[in-house]
This record gives C-alpha cells, sequence and structure tokens, in this order.
C-alpha cells in the first residue's frame, strides 16, 4: 500500500515536471524570440525597408520600359530600352509607336494616351481628363484642363512628372523623357546590332531554312547561334561560361578533396594507422581544417591565387578534405577484417591488400558521401563565386549590386535554381547507377 | 564418364564467363579511370586558364597573407585582447542569425516534413507540393535570397536570417520527412481511433517518437548556419563576417583587427562544433 502511493505521488511528480518542461521550453523560445526581436531592430526594420524597392524590383523583373527622349538643349532625340546606350535604336529601328517629324515628336502610349514633343511645348492627351500641356523655356510652365492639380502630376517650378497607367513623362528644362512599359525581357535573343532583330520566330526559321545569306562569311545558323551567344545585353555565353566555372569549382573541390582524403583518412583510422600518435596528429588536423571556416580560406586563397574559379576550387577542396577526411576515417573503422584476412592468406602485400581487402568494402559509401558533397558544392560554389569572384555567384552580386538590371538578376537566379537541380539528379543518378549498380558500371 | 565430360565442360564455361565478366568490368573501370582523369586534368587546366593568378605561383604564396597578419598581430599584441572584445557584439549577431534561423527554420522544415510524409499527411493529394516545395527552398542558395531582401529590407541581420531560415525549413523538410518515414504508425492510429484530430495525432504519436532525430538534426543545422550567417555576413549581412569584411579591405594596419575576428570566429565554430557532437552523441547513444 506504501510502495503504491509512494510509486503514485513519484509517478505525479514526474508528470508535473513533464508539465512545467512542456511550457518552459516553448516559453524559453519566446523569450529568445522576444530578444532577438529586439536585438534585430524588428520594429525599426518598417522604416528602413524600402517597399518601393520591392516594387522596383517585382515589375522590372518582368516587364521593361522604352525611354523616348529629347534633349532640350541640343534638341537631338533617342529612343532606347531602359535608357541605356547600349539599347539605343537606331533611327531605322524606331518602333512604330514613336513618330518623329522635323521638331515633332508624336508618341502613343496604351490606352489611348499620346504624347507630343513640339518645339518647347509638350502635350500629355489624358482621355477622360483633358489635354495637359507643359512649356519649358524660362522655367516651366504647366497649363491644366482643370483648376487644381491632380495626384498623378508631381509639378515643381523646374520639374513635372506625369505618370499614368500607360506610362510616365517627365519634364525638366535639360530633358523631356516618355516612358512607356512593355512585359517581357528586352533583346533576350538577339540585339540591335543583330540582323535578326525584330524578326518573328516564322521569319528566322525561314531566314535560316531557306533565306539568302545575310552574312556572306558563314551560313544563317551559324550568323544566329553566334548572334545569341555573343548577344551584348544579356551576354549568353559569359553567363553559360560562368555558370560552367562554378559546377567546375564544384566539382574540382570535391574529388581533389576525395583523393587526398583517402590516403590521409587510412592514417587516421584507428585500424590502419601505423601508430596512435600518427592517429591523433591526424585527426587534430582535420578538425582543425574543418574547424578553420571555408570563409577563412576562401579569403586567404583569394589573396594567394587572385580572383578565379582556380581560388573557388581551392577553397572547396581545403574545407572538404577535413571533412572527408573524419567521413572516410569513420568508414575505414568500419571495415570487417575477415575479408582482409582472406586477401592476406593468399600472400598478397600490403597495397595488394588494401586494394582488394579494404577498397571493395568501403567504395559505395564513399562515393556516395562524394557524390552528396558534390551536389552541395555547388551551392557553395555559388557563394564562394560571389566572394572570390568567379562563376555565376560574382555576376549576381554584380547584377545586384549595379541594382539597374533585376531581369538579369531574375534570369541568373532561375539559371542557378536550374543549376542546383540538375546537379541533385546527376548525382542522385549516379550514385544509383554507381553504388546501388546493375553490375555494367564497376 | 558423361556425367564427368558434363562438368568439365561446365566449369569451362564458368570459367570462361567469369574471366569475360571480370575482363569487362576492368574495361568499364579502366575507361571510368580515364574519363575521370581526362575531366580532372582539363577542369584544372580551364580553371588555370580562367585564374587571374597562377597555380603554381600561387602555391608559394600561400602563406603570405597568414604571415602578414600572424606579424601584425603579434606586433601589436597589446590590442588583441581588445579586438577580440570587439568582435564579441558582431559574433552574438552571427550567432543569432544562426539561431534564429534553425528555430524557425526547422519549425517549417518539420511541418513540410509532416505533410509530405506518406501515411501522416493531413491532405495526401498535396504531398507532391509539398515536396517539391521544400526541394525549391533546399536548392536556392541563401546569398540569392539575402541579397535580393538586403536591396528591399536594406543591409542587417534580418535579411541574412530569412535566407537562411528558408533554406534550412528546406533542407530539414526532407531529413524530417525521412525519419517520419521510419515512425512507427500504431500510435497513430490508436489515437485515431479514440478521434484525435490531425494535430492531436502528430503532436501525441509522432512527434514523440522523431523529436530525438529531429532536434540531432537540428543541432546539426545549427552547426551549419553558424558558418553560413558568417559567410553571408561578409556578402553584407551583418554580423562578424560584415566586420571581417571591413578589417580585410582596410588591409595593412588594420590586420591585427582581422586577427582578433578569426581567433573568435574559429573558436565559435569549434565550441558548437564540439558541444553539438557531444550532445548529438548523448541523444544517438543514450546518456553513457
Amino acid at each position: 500500500m506504501a510502495a503504491t502511493a509512494a510509486m503514485q505521488s513519484d509517478l505525479l511528480a514526474r508528470f508535473r515536471g513533464k508539465r512545467i518542461r512542456s511550457f518552459a521550453v516553448p516559453a524559453l523560445i519566446l523569450v529568445y524570440l522576444t530578444y532577438v526581436f529586439f536585438a534585430f531592430d524588428l520594429p525599426g526594420l518598417a522604416s528602413r525597408a524600402r517597399l518601393d524597392n520591392a516594387a522596383i524590383l517585382m515589375s522590372d523583373a518582368v516587364a521593361h520600359k522604352v525611354h523616348v527622349t529629347r534633349d532640350n538643349r541640343s534638341g537631338e532625340m533617342s529612343v532606347s530600352i531602359e535608357g541605356s546606350r547600349r539599347m539605343t535604336f537606331a533611327a531605322n529601328q524606331r518602333p512604330d509607336w514613336v513618330q518623329v517629324d522635323g521638331d515633332t515628336v508624336q508618341i502613343d502610349l496604351p490606352q489611348g494616351h499620346s504624347v507630343t514633343y513640339d518645339g518647347p511645348v509638350v502635350s500629355y492627351d489624358y482621355p477622360g481628363y483633358g489635354v495637359i500641356r507643359i512649356t519649358s523655356d524660362n522655367g516651366i510652365h504647366l497649363d491644366l484642363p482643370t483648376p487644381e492639380v491632380p495626384d498623378f502630376i508631381n509639378a515643381s517650378s523646374t520639374r513635372v512628372a506625369i505618370t499614368t497607367p500607360a506610362g510616365r513623362l517627365s519634364v525638366t528644362r535639360s530633358r523631356t523623357e516618355t516612358l512607356r512599359y512593355f512585359p517581357g525581357w528586352e533583346l533576350f535573343f538577339f540585339d540591335l546590332a543583330s540582323p535578326y532583330w525584330g524578326m518573328s520566330w516564322g521569319q528566322v526559321a525561314s531566314t535560316v531554312l531557306v533565306g539568302e545569306r545575310l552574312d556572306p562569311a558563314q551560313s544563317n545558323v551559324s550568323l544566329m547561334v553566334s548572334n545569341i551567344w555573343n548577344n551584348t545585353i544579356w551576354r549568353h555565353g559569359d553567363v553559360v561560361w560562368a555558370l560552367g566555372e562554378t559546377i567546375l569549382m564544384a566539382f574540382l573541390g570535391t574529388f581533389g578533396a576525395a583523393m587526398i582524403a583517402l590516403p590521409l583518412a587510412f592514417l587516421a583510422a584507428g585500424n590502419f594507422a601505423p601508430s596512435r600518435a600518427i592517429r591523433f596528429v591526424m585527426r587534430r588536423i582535420f578538425d582543425f581544417v574543418r574547424g578553420v571556416d571555408g570563409l577563412i580560406f576562401t579569403i586567404i586563397l583569394s589573396r594567394a591565387f587572385g580572383p578565379g574559379p582556380m581560388t573557388g576550387a581551392l577553397a572547396i577542396l581545403t574545407t572538404d578534405t577535413g571533412s572527408f577526411g573524419k567521413l572516410f576515417s569513420e568508414a575505414l573503422e568500419n571495415v570487417d577484417d575477415k575479408q582482409i584476412e582472406g586477401i592476406r592468406s593468399t600472400g598478397a602485400n600490403v597495397i595488394q591488400r588494401y586494394r582488394f581487402g579494404v577498397i571493395p568494402q568501403v567504395l559505395p559509401v564513399l562515393l556516395s558521401q562524394v557524390l552528396y558533397m558534390f551536389e552541395s558544392n555547388t551551392r557553395s560554389a555559388t557563394i564562394i563565386g560571389a566572394i572570390v569572384g568567379g562563376g555565376i555567384g560574382l555576376l549576381l552580386t554584380q547584377a545586384i549590386q549595379t541594382t539597374a538590371d533585376w531581369e538579369k538578376v531574375t534570369y541568373y537566379i532561375i539559371l542557378i535554381v536550374l543549376m542546383v537541380f540538375a546537379m541533385d539528379a546527376l548525382s542522385g543518378w549516379l550514385r544509383r547507377r554507381l553504388i546501388k549498380g546493375d553490375g555494367s558500371g564497376r | 564418364m558423361t556425367f564427368l565430360a558434363t562438368g568439365a565442360r561446365g566449369t569451362a564455361d564458368l570459367r570462361h564467363a567469369y574471366l569475360a565478366q571480370v575482363q569487362r568490368r576492368r574495361l568499364y573501370s579502366g575507361l571510368l579511370t580515364i574519363l575521370f582523369v581526362a575531366l580532372m586534368v582539363s577542369g584544372f587546366q580551364i580553371a588555370q586558364a580562367r585564374n587571374a593568378g597562377d597555380f603554381l605561383n600561387g602555391i608559394t604564396h600561400i602563406f603570405d597573407f597568414p604571415a602578414d597578419i600572424v606579424d601584425e598581430a603579434i606586433a601589436k599584441a597589446g590590442n588583441l585582447p581588445g579586438h577580440i572584445w570587439d568582435a564579441l557584439p558582431p559574433l552574438i549577431e552571427t550567432i543569432n542569425i544562426a539561431a534564429v534561423s534553425t528555430l524557425i527554420g526547422t519549425l517549417f522544415g518539420g511541418l513540410l516534413a509532416l505533410a509530405s510524409t506518406r501515411g501522416l499527411a493531413a491532405w495526401p493529394r498535396l504531398i507532391v507540393v509539398f515536396r517539391r516545395t521544400s526541394d525549391v527552398l533546399r536548392a536556392v542558395p541563401e546569398i540569392v535570397i539575402a541579397l535580393v531582401l538586403i536591396f528591399v529590407l536594406g543591409a542587417g541581420p534580418v535579411p541574412a536570417a530569412i535566407a537562411i531560415a528558408l533554406h534550412t525549413a528546406g533542407a530539414t523538410g526532407k531529413l524530417f520527412s525521412e525519419v517520419n518515414e521510419n515512425a512507427d504508425l500504431k500510435p497513430v492510429e490508436g489515437l485515431a481511433s479514440v478521434g484525435a484530430g490531425w494535430v492531436q495525432r502528430m503532436m501525441l504519436g509522432v512527434i514523440p517518437q522523431v523529436a530525438p532525430n529531429y532536434f540531432s538534426y537540428a543541432l546539426l543545422r545549427f552547426e551549419i548556419n553558424i558558418r553560413a550567417s558568417a559567410i553571408l555576413g561578409f556578402v553584407g549581412a551583418g554580423g562578424i563576417g560584415y566586420e571581417l569584411k571591413n578589417a580585410m579591405t582596410f588591409g595593412q594596419g588594420k590586420l591585427d583587427e582581422a586577427a582578433g575576428i578569426f581567433i573568435v570566429l574559429f573558436a565559435t565554430i569549434v565550441i558548437f562544433d564540439q558541444l553539438s557532437g557531444v550532445i548529438r552523441h548523448r541523444l544517438t547513444y543514450g546518456d553513457a
């Protein structure tokens, strides 16, 4: 009876303890998150966050704009994509919604809006509101159909900006500029210098198949491929090289590390090490290499080797030698001695014993670890590339830092994700093929 | 007699087939080796050609920079404790980034895993959707999300924490669902038979079984995330990586500061590595 009572009180105490713990853990996490909430200054984040940046990013990622610009001092006209000099239309390439006739420019915007530059007078025709007239000789004069200035016009004595769903017009004393938005990525395949620019896909296909040679020096197919490859805006050739560099960094780094780590792992494995002292030293070396973060190696190596894929590969190689050394030596400690004994009984020497008694046992494990690492290193190589200056990581950071080319950022992100997926699939396929094996691989 | 003859011929056939197989295998592994060596060599040459510095030239200078750092650190040894002290606040920020992203990431990873395991999922038809979600989250490198968020939210720890948390959610989503697949379904069935809802079945039937494994993976992830948050700091997300970058870009004259940061970072990684190793060992093999 007493025993049962003791047991009961013991059990109740345990339940109480458990209950307290199950409330204490979430409570502790909550306290910690509250602390971080203030440590990271989340209340201040709202004021620092630039949601207009997010809006620019979103719209720029899927659309582009065409600038119709007139320099008010020289009277010079230009029509260009994103206002970039490299993407300025030649006079005969100008889109048909821009009509230039001497000093008059007629710009048609969607939804029936239109803008006319007529000497010093710029007029914006807003259907349902009226014609807005802006005169820029001595200062800027705004002439509105209504007495008060509506929301979509931002006017001062030096600058007038009109923002409507159809486009944007800004007038200053030095220049007049109209922006019209279009969905999609501009000049993705052919830039303005290419003879294929402005053709529909049907036209491109017929030119390639039956058309006359556009360039007497080469066939139309090779001209098309080289125009796409050397596109000056998207630089597809460079991007493909950059992707290749990133994969190369991961490949050289991972497999190089595996080749260096394998012999060293024998020295660090308890059942193979020639002496305990060597084993101890090797293990501490592996620990040290793993402890010195990849970041530190990357910095040190980029000082010695300069920017480029070799530096990235070496950084991955150094970091992974530590992890592989540890993993491999653990795998080696798990080998079955019987097979080695068997090989020894046939009079095999040390190398032969390792080759036929040990390697076949550990190879599947090691290969699977190496291939896993290869896949994850493709991701790391993107980051390391951003630091050492090579590969797609560099292109991505550059595109983000210039903050102008969000469509390129989007493009690179898509490519990176596709690359990681592809490497994931490749490493999975190789693992299945080489390890579970159908006998033909190995 | 006849029996023996067939036997001998059978053995000969077998022997022949075996030797042929061995030969074919040797051929294949020989070809694979040649392919691999060719890839390594040509890869090395391409990397060498596209690198700014030469490999052989660089390898002789590999210790120049560490030597500079050590020299300056020794020359200004008196400043070192101060630098280490100064490196602590950004270090705490880095650890906080890692801890928050591990907490939030594993939480979402756990939910993703429960939603994408056959037999446990609340909406079995959406299993594919949740699996793909965690694949995509895993595939996007942290730096991509971090850089985009830095542009929108401004430099600081929050973009890094979000980026690492998303990646963690994807990675743990996959790992946890593998753990879930090994969970015993009997408690779940028992709970279902007494009318427990999905949340109750998961909380009382599954989580107690998988919690130790979850916790062990989460610790491993925390270790990885400390490294990741240091690296993201280097590209502008705050914390110790950012301080390190500043000290390094300044170069000569601030290298003792860099040395202090190196020491702190190394110590942190080793300490957390060991700590999580010990805890995980205990979880796997009991208190012994």
